[in-house]
């Protein structure tokens, strides 16, 4: 068999072959070629587009629920409906204890305030958070850190500010750890400046993150919090810990079971599922696109072949007659189709990867970017080409048992 | 070196079956050169198939180079006839885009003969017919008659027992006609048997042996008097 695919007269032949249909022949090459370009080039922009999208929520944890209390809408245990409700710190323990799944339940205040560095002021987005915060939501620090244990403890007059806030407190190349900002007239000391992601978590002015417990004290915000950020496991269903929380939360604050709107909530992970629902269904369209392309390409070629095959009848009868086995015939041909769909298969991740290329020249990085980083992986190069080499030679085999179905007697006969 | 006895064949044709040999005797030696002769339908063209181990008989015996033919599949009639039998055919039947040599070195390829190995031979016969100065051109470059010599030295590339030759002059002139002719007797006196279908009394008359079919039927087989006609 080596030496049949290494001989000289064999590629002789099947060059021959060629040379006598060349239109027919390219635009055969041409179809499956277009088969599999599509799928490189439809691959590799799926493949920018996830990347592009992980980009985007890649700091964020994505798993997450977003939880706060509002007004029952049920009487319940001889409270009217519409009484209000407030989150405490005692939940957070039995949320931990109760739930299964969690990773981690940070708590949050939210203000807005009035900040001020000598004479520049703006209004802010004013945050009391745990050093938490900083894994469910990864700040991305340009300076200094973020919020830690001993701030939380000794309720530390410490400020973490986003670059924006810079922007507008400071002068432009000033350096801003260690220096003050006023905020209700309480200085603070900048500890970190992180940059802001491609998601804004804060006002549209910014936000400045001081301890969680300098919060509560400076804002007497008592035992309460304002809500509650929970991020389960990748394992557990966001949604099903978002329903047990909820329900939680109504016993624990005296609601009745089946009183949905008294505590709101903001379901990140269900979100975030039906994107990366939208991106597999399109990676699966992109599948099936090129492997259709590709089969319809692969037809044509077992198409021109099973042409060919007619028009040299006769010659197939001489060398039947002068001894050729019906096999010998048989593999000529099946390997001028495997030959076929390689060369067009080559050709067609040859100009995809090249229009990826383009793709990544033009539009591929930056932060306007809509693909980044359009890419195709090696193995699926290689799946492709296997499954073009194996439907080129499954498809060869149609022409092949024709040529050897006609007897030569037969074939002979044939002006 | 071919025995065949009562051989039968029909095709049919519809819900009919059209009756073409209809019990053939005939025995062939070694060194024999023997023209079949008959005119169209008489049966000619099937006997030569049959021989040729192109096609299969309904029932008889055939002999070839005393091995019992029958139940053959496609490899193994590929195997005898590349071995033991060369074809000559009337529209010479050369392959149009391989030159002379390629065309003489083909069945050689069938042998699994090396390129080196199959060249040599191949121009030893295309010399052998007197084409070695034209190996290397294609068969539209080449006359009938110097077409029909590189079959003639295609069907010896792989010294076979018996040349079968259908109407190898059909197509060409009376002068090339006698040339391929006298090639034909020059590898029968080297001892090749060799089998010829046709139709023109004068080609017939150049062989040692005449066997007239007529309607599927061996009406005479007779010895040519070489001395009369010479």
């Amino acid at each position: 068999m080596f030496k049949f695919i290494f001989d000289k007269d064999t590629w002789q032949e099947i060059y021959s072959s060629i040379q006598k249909n060349k239109v027919r022949t390219g635009i055969t090459i041409i179809g499956v070629m277009w088969g599999i370009f599509l799928l490189v080039v439809l691959l590799g922009a799926a493949r920018g587009m996830e990347n592009n999208f992980n980009k985007l929520f890649g700091n964020f944890a994505t798993n997450s629920v977003f939880v706060w209390a509002q007004q029952t809408s049920k009487p319940f245990k001889g409270f009217q409906e519409g009484k209000g409700l407030t989150l405490k710190v005692s939940d957070l323990e039995n949320i931990r204890n109760e739930i299964k799944g969690l990773e981690f339940v940070v708590p949050r205040h939210q203000t807005q305030a009035m900040a001020t560095n000598n004479f520049k002021s703006g209004t802010f987005g004013i945050f009391g958070d745990y050093p938490e915060l900083d894994k469910v939501q990864k700040k991305d620090l340009v300076y200094g850190r973020f919020i830690n244990d001993n701030d939380i403890k000794e309720k530390k007059k410490v400020c973490v500010i986003e670059e924006e806030i810079y922007k507008q407190l400071f002068d432009e190349g000033e350096y801003p750890i260690g220096t003050y900002i006023k905020i209700n007239d309480i200085n603070y000391d900048i500890v970190g400046m992180y940059k802001q992601g491609q998601i804004g978590t804060g006002g549209p002015q910014g936000s400045i993150h001081i301890p969680f417990t300098t919060f509560q004290q400076v804002y007497n915000r008592g035992d309460s919090i304002g809500w509650m950020m929970i991020t389960g496991k990748p394992e557990f269903d966001i949604v099903q810990i978002e329903a047990d929380v909820k329900l939680l939360l109504r016993n624990l604050h005296n609601v009745h079971p089946k009183d949905e709107r008294a505590f709101g909530s903001f379901n990140l992970g269900k979100e975030f599922a039906k994107f990366t629902g939208f991106l597999t269904g399109m990676q699966f369209l992109t599948w099936f696109v090129g492997i259709a392309t590709l089969i319809a390409g692969v037809f044509a070629i077992g198409n021109i072949l099973l042409i060919t095959v007619k028009e040299r009848t006769k010659e197939i009868g001489i060398r039947r007659a002068l001894g050729a086995k019906p096999w010998e015939i048989k593999r000529q041909i099946i390997l001028e189709s495997v030959f076929l769909t390689s060369i067009a298969g080559a050709l067609g991740i040859i100009f995809g990867g090249f229009v990826l290329m383009i793709i990544d020249a033009t539009a591929g990085s930056g932060p306007e970017a809509i693909l980044n980083n359009p890419t195709v992986d090696i193995p699926v190069i290689v799946t492709a080409t296997i499954t073009l080499v194996v439907l080129g030679t499954l498809i060869g085999m149609i022409p092949a048992q024709t040529a050897v179905s006609i007897r030569p007697i037969e074939a002979l006969r044939e002006e | 070196m071919i025995k065949i006895e009562n051989l039968q064949k029909s095709y049919p044709i519809g819900k009919d079956s059209l009756h073409v040999l209809k019990g053939l005797n005939l025995h062939i030696k070694e060194g024999e050169f023997v023209a079949i002769m008959g005119s169209s339908g008489s049966g000619k063209s099937t006997l030569l198939n049959i021989v040729g181990l192109l096609d299969s008989h309904d029932s008889g015996t055939y002999h070839l180079n005393g091995q019992l033919i029958e139940n053959l599949d496609e490899k193994k009639a590929a195997v005898l006839r590349n071995k033991f039998l060369g074809f000559i055919f009337q529209s010479f039947n050369l392959i149009t885009y391989k030159t002379a040599v390629e065309n003489v070195a083909l069945p050689l390829y069938y042998q699994g003969m090396g390129r080196a190995e199959r060249q040599k031979i191949a121009l030893k016969y295309l010399e052998k017919v007197g084409l070695k100065d034209r190996a290397n051109h294609l068969p539209n470059e080449l006359s009938g008659g110097e077409k029909q010599r590189v079959a003639v030295a295609r069907a010896l590339a792989t010294q076979p027992k018996v040349v079968l030759a259908d109407e190898p002059t059909g197509a060409l002139d009376s002068t090339t006609s006698n040339s391929v002719m006298e090639l034909l007797k020059d590898i029968n006196r080297e001892g090749m048997t060799v089998f010829v279908i046709t139709h023109e009394e004068d080609i017939a008359e150049q062989t040692d042996r005449i066997v007239r079919l007529k309607d599927g039927v061996i009406i005479s087989d007779e010895k040519v008097n070489k001395n009369v006609n010479a």
